[in-house]
């Protein structure tokens, strides 16, 4: 089976359509970033987080009513199975928690705590430190990798290519109001190791295109790389993806949002890596006014044959 | 075959052979996080106050009273252990009721008794026992005995305030207000408050355990109950499950022989993965799945950059071996890059990120480099045992 067998398409002519999408796309994210904001959670703005089953269907108004009366109305109740909630609200004491779960008991049938999580200022503060901290040190240390194994030109592009896909899934998680915890920035981590992998083997192949072709034109190489690494773009995305299907529709509500960032992180990587990333080192070309063509000696031969 | 490959089977065989030894039994030998068999994590902070400013021996005094009202807990593997210069971490594995855990490790507990005045006359410093039990009227109270140093003291306090309150306060809070109707010279007396049972019990083991000699603030607090973590270990597995059987497939349907020999590679590939965990003793988290199962996909990336290069290499009527040499030679550096690259963001999360975080940090870089090895090693050791007995034919 081969679905891409002799197939060719033109993704250097229609470039602008496509870096028009992508800009779109994170308009849109930015704007809701700047008017919105994010809706950190716990991990970061500090507070406390109840995850709580009743022994049979509870609707969300009798739990709000119940906090209400204990001044926690302005907790957000979040619905994960008719009878299983989410409670997140201002950081409280140990007692207080005591306190919200006697009223529970009292008024509602059979309540059991299966999670509790407070964190505290500093700590929240500190995440976010160490947050930044390991997005810096991990796109420092990939770019410095990419530099030393290509050229810092292709270092620019996948790097690019990288803010495109981190930017998609932070607008997207800003746009719908998912929390930001630990784990959405280990996902966007994971995403910026990986969607670079794709950019890398489109442009790896690029590269070795620019040696043996010397007689084409950039354009040609270009979409040449972009359609000969096709049907293994499409092909490790989708293979990446099944198993993050497989997490977000079963591996319950605490792996749900970390699934979706990893989820809509590779749609966006792949993206990136076939519309983006090669594309643009033809407008690199053309800013810095670089004359590139496959290089005019012989290339050398790697193939053991 | 020529000896270095024979030497490669075996390398092969053998890690394979001692990933089973160290994984099995599984429920054994890999350790699961807090958040996996429920428990508590409690990072706590001493911070100063006017009258108790926190210096080392303050908090090797706090550390101290935290373990002997752990141990009280009952619970089976507790840690406890310094953090930095004030902050003190408390693991409680398997607790059953996280939250009088907390209330009790964090609490100051300091018992005063103070006159109608509000004027301390005396606190628990001097108990040498603490006990709860019943009162005739099968209410919950708490026993308490001074030593003599203290039973002097008590007999002073009561002696000066027969016919008057004298209330007993916790950490400022009263607890009860008995009026004094003579003085109590034998150094025992009882708390009689409002108390439950399990409130009788908390307050006399704190009372046992002593005051903390400075306030504790409780920074971080992460419980999770026991049917939260088994759910999510079942909810886990069946989502890799599902994953798995998704990949095998697909590769199966898409490139046929050679995917079968990716699946093989895969199913080898997961069973170094859970090897290296169980061998290098690292705790399971519920990401630290989510890792696994992200690794799953990302392990037959590399076999699908391999194959479809030595699909090209076939186009160009090359022979099988040279085909296969070809397609690995030109893959290999591009695996490389790709994985370095994962590599890199694993290793900043790792030293980044907390807890459960660092879980998955841990088995995305095990499973990267159980991928490239399974890719790169075994299955080119594959490949080419089924180009020398049959045709390579048989796999397109």
């Amino acid at each position: 089976m081969d679905l891409f067998k002799g197939k060719s398409f033109d993704f250097v002519k229609n470039r602008k359509l496509f870096y028009t999408i992508a800009a779109l796309l994170i308009l849109i994210g930015v704007i809701s970033i700047i008017f919105q904001g994010f809706n950190f959670g716990i991990d970061f703005a500090g507070g406390t987080l109840l995850q709580i089953k009743f022994a049979e269907p509870v609707s969300t108004e009798a739990v709000r009513n119940i906090l209400a009366s204990l001044n926690l109305g302005r907790s957000t109740i979040q619905n994960l199975a008719e009878d299983e909630f989410v409670v997140r609200m201002e950081r409280i004491e140990p007692e207080s928690i005591k306190e919200i779960l006697t009223s529970f008991r009292a008024k509602l049938a059979g309540l059991e705590l299966l999670r509790e999580e407070t964190v505290g200022p500093v700590i929240g503060e500190s995440l976010k430190k160490m947050a930044i901290y390991a997005l810096f040190i991990a796109f420092l240390g990939i770019i410095l990798y990419i530099t030393i194994r290509f050229e810092f030109k292709y270092s620019i592009v996948s790097m690019l290519a990288l803010m495109h896909d981190c930017l998609i899934v932070i607008g997207l998680f800003s746009l719908l109001q998912k929390e930001i915890t630990v784990s959405i920035i280990a996902a966007i981590l994971t995403i910026v190791g990986y969607s670079l992998n794709n950019s890398i083997v489109v442009l790896d192949r690029l590269r070795e295109n620019i040696k043996l072709k010397t007689r084409e034109t950039f354009e040609n190489l270009i979409n040449l790389s972009i359609n000969q690494s096709l049907s293994r773009t499409i092909n490790t995305s989708l293979t990446t993806i099944l198993p993050i299907l497989a997490i977000y529709f079963l591996g319950g509500s605490i792996l749900s949002d970390f699934a979706l960032a990893l989820l809509i992180g590779m749609i966006a990587g792949t993206y990136s890596s076939i519309f983006l990333a090669s594309p643009l080192l033809l407008e690199w070309n053309k800013i810095f006014k670089v004359e590139q063509r496959g290089i005019n000696k012989r290339a050398k031969k790697t193939d053991k044959e | 075959m020529n000896w270095a490959k024979s030497l490669k089977v075996i390398g092969i065989l053998v890690s394979i052979f001692v990933a089973i030894i160290l994984s099995f039994p599984l429920g054994e030998k890999i350790k699961l996080g807090l958040d996996l068999q429920g428990g508590s994590y409690i990072l706590l902070e001493c911070v100063d106050s006017p009258n108790a400013p926190v210096d080392s021996d303050a908090v090797n005094r706090v550390l101290e009273i935290i373990r002997n009202r752990v141990d009280q807990l009952g619970v089976s593997e507790p840690l406890i252990q310094r953090n930095g210069t004030k902050q003190i971490l408390v693991q409680l594995p398997g607790v059953e009721d996280p939250e009088s855990a907390v209330e009790i490790i964090g609490q100051t507990a300091l018992l005063e008794f103070k006159n109608s005045k509000g004027e301390t006359e005396l606190t628990g410093a001097h108990l040498i026992s603490a006990k709860e039990s019943f009162d005739q009227f099968g209410r919950p109270i708490v026993l308490i005995e001074f030593d003599s140093e203290g039973a002097k003291e008590f007999a002073q306090a009561t002696t000066n305030n027969v016919g008057n309150i004298l209330a007993i306060t916790l950490d400022g809070k009263e607890i009860s207000s008995p009026v004094v109707q003579e003085p109590i010279i034998s150094g025992k007396a009882q708390i009689t408050g409002n108390f439950t049972v399990d409130g009788a019990k908390h307050l006399a083991l704190l009372l046992r355990s002593g005051a903390l000699p400075v306030k504790v603030e409780i920074l971080e607090n992460r419980s999770v109950g026991p049917t939260l973590g088994k759910d999510s270990i079942s909810k886990g597995i069946k989502a890799g499950i599902l994953g798995l059987i998704l990949i095998l497939i697909f590769m199966l349907i898409y490139y046929k022989g050679f995917g079968l020999i990716a699946d093989f590679a895969l199913i080898i590939c997961m069973l170094l993965i859970v090897g290296s965990l169980a061998g290098l003793k690292a705790t399971l988290t519920l990401p630290g799945i989510a890792g696994i199962i992200l690794t799953i996909g990302m392990a037959v990336d590399a076999n699908i950059l391999i194959f479809e290069r030595i699909k090209e290499e076939l186009r160009l009527e090359k022979t099988f071996r040279a085909s296969i040499d070809a397609g690995f030679s030109k893959a290999f550096r591009t695996i490389l890059d790709a994985n370095v690259t994962t590599l890199i963001a694993a290793v900043a999360l790792f030293y980044f990120g907390s807890g459960a975080i660092k879980g998955f940090a841990i088995t995305l870089s095990i499973g990267i480099l159980a991928s490239m090895f399974t890719a790169i090693v075994v299955t080119k050791v594959i490949l080419e045992l089924v180009a020398k007995k049959f045709s390579l034919r048989v796999l397109i």
